[in-house]
């Protein structure tokens, strides 16, 4: 253990959370830990002051006017899972968060927290191998190393890293809104703003000041969500990071047409992605296995892969084809 | 820094703890307590559940100061007395079934089989093998395991 000189302090309200790393430029906040503290020891991360959020009045969930939910950014994985509304209203985000970690790890990981969350590419996490990620400048290992668990959409020359959030992949299909407090006042950023895709400043994922903090999420009022799924293939049966997940929520009309369709991948994308191209091959066409094909086929049109993981265009294509006639039939 | 908590029902006091380090080696290095192991500090193997204000944790992954004022409960403090006698049931399931090997990842699934019956009292197989699924271990391939479980629920 690096016994790097670090500060200790816990914030009493959000403004002073925001002051305290705002102006201490290797500060970061606290939440449940689990991805800042793991990488802290990894040293993978420097920070020499932490500002421990968990006393900030954020732990709820409420409702919004219009049907949706307002997530405190506080809130930990696993009251979110398991709280009715969001098994009501949003059953495949819930089934997303259910599937992502262990329960030890859900019960401290707050949903601001896994917003941030860093990618488990091994070689940003190693502390040491050329990462532009980690060490802006310093080159890619995994495009020639090991990456059969690497993305194969949104990637670029300078980083190919997976982004590993479950719950992620259910809030880009639902449009939910991230809000925040930062030292220049209040933002609302919608969430596929939020998460940058590498390009050619991997370092920076998302685009937030210094010292803005996630207070809320916004997960708008969708009926069609009250049947949504979220299935995730892996290595292992449970506790693993997807090699391809799948969130839908799909209407068909009477005529057989699909009338309303949200479709988001993780596991294969620099981001949770969202399926717009998929989306957009389907409203108003009849739901067949061959439309949904024809979808998947759309989707994947610029995958990049690399020998080791281009099995996953494949497996991502055939997961879609099956989640959209399961839910179909 | 001083971190002062209520560890098994008691306060206690660390002093000159690295704000970096975490609560697990706060239990077992100044603290006393051996229960909870220290294996993969990374979140993958449970080993080291303890209970944090009533919900079982990773305490590898919760960094000293995060415990400050809060409420642990280690597997040392499920049983009110050493004698056999006096271990909690889930202990005395393990004990009674042969789930315990090597016993490295005994005191994290005590305590998330604990939790998992507080919350769950009858809880299903594959229930079981998901609440069960951040505890790893390397010796029993799990069936005495799950044997104990269900022991530990009926008794
Ligand atoms: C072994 C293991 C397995 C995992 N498996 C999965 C999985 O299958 N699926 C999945 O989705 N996730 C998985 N995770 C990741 C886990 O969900 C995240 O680590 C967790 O959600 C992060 O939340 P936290 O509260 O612990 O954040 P912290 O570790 O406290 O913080 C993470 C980062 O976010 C910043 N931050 C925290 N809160 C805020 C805020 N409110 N505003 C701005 N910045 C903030 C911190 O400064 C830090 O940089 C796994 C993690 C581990 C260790
Ligand atoms: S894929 Fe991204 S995170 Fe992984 S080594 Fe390359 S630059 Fe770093
Ligand atoms: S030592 Fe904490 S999970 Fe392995
Ligand atoms: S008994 Fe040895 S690791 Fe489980």
């Amino acid at each position: 253990m690096t016994m790097r000189p670090i500060t200790f302090f816990r914030a009493g309200s959000i403004d002073e959370a925001v002051a305290a790393v705002s102006s201490h430029p290797d500060s970061a906040f606290l939440a449940g830990g689990t991805t800042e503290i793991d990488l802290l020891r990894l040293n993978v991360v420097q920070p020499t002051l932490l500002v421990d959020v968990n006393d900030l009045p954020l732990t709820y969930l409420e409702d919004v006017d219009d049907g949706g939910v307002r997530i405190g950014a506080m809130a930990r994985m696993s009251d979110v899972a398991r709280a009715p509304r969001i098994v009501e209203r949003y059953p495949g985000m819930s089934q997303a968060l259910l599937l992502g970690a262990s329960e030890q790890l859900r019960n401290m990981a707050s949903m601001g927290g896994n917003m941030c969350q860093r990618t488990r590419c091994s070689y940003f996490r190693d502390g040491q191998s050329p990462c532009n990620k980690r060490e802006p400048g310093s080159g890619c290992s995994a495009l020639t190393g090991i990456n059969r668990g690497h993305a194969v959409l949104g990637t670029s020359e300078q980083c190919i890293a997976t982004h590993p959030s479950d719950v992620a992949v259910a809030l880009v299909a639902l449009d939910a809104m991230i809000r925040t407090i930062g030292p220049d006042g209040t933002n609302a950023i919608p969430i596929e703003r939020f998460f940058l895709r590498p390009a050619d400043t991997p370092s920076i994922e998302h685009p937030l000041a210094h010292g803005e903090l996630i207070v809320a999420i916004d997960v708008p009022a969708l009926p069609v969500a009250r049947t949504s799924r979220y299935v995730k293939h892996r290595d292992r049966a449970s506790y693993e990071f997807a090699l391809v997940s799948v969130f839908s929520a799909m209407r068909v009309d009477d005529a057989g047409n699909v009338a309303e369709l949200r479709l988001a991948l993780g596991g294969v994308g620099t981001v949770p992605w969202r399926a717009h191209r998929a989306e957009e091959a389907l409203i108003g066409r009849p739901a067949t296995p061959e439309n949904f094909a024809a979808a998947a086929d759309a989707e994947f049109a610029d995958a990049r892969t690399t020998p080791m993981n281009e099995f996953m265009v494949t497996f991502a294509k055939r997961a879609i084809v099956r989640e959209l006639s399961e839910v179909t039939s | 820094m001083r971190v002062t908590c209520v560890v098994n029902g008691e306060t206690r006091e660390a002093d000159d703890v690295w704000p970096g380090e975490s609560l697990l080696f706060v239990l077992r290095e100044r603290l006393g307590l051996p229960g909870a192991k220290n294996a993969c500090e990374q979140g993958e193997c449970g080993s080291c559940t303890v209970y944090l204000d009533g919900q079982p944790v990773c305490a590898c992954l919760v960094a000293a100061g995060q415990a400050q004022g809060r409420t642990v409960t280690t597997v040392e403090g499920l049983a009110p007395g050493s004698g056999e006698e006096q271990l909690d049931r889930v202990q005395r399931a393990f004990l009674a079934t042969g789930a315990v090997q090597c016993g490295f990842c005994t005191p994290g699934l005590i305590v998330a089989v604990h939790d998992l019956l507080a919350r769950d009292p009858a809880p299903s197989d594959p229930d079981i093998r998901e609440a069960l699924a951040g505890n790893l271990c390397r010796c029993t391939g799990y069936e005495k395991i799950m044997e104990a479980v269900r022991l530990a629920a009926t008794s």
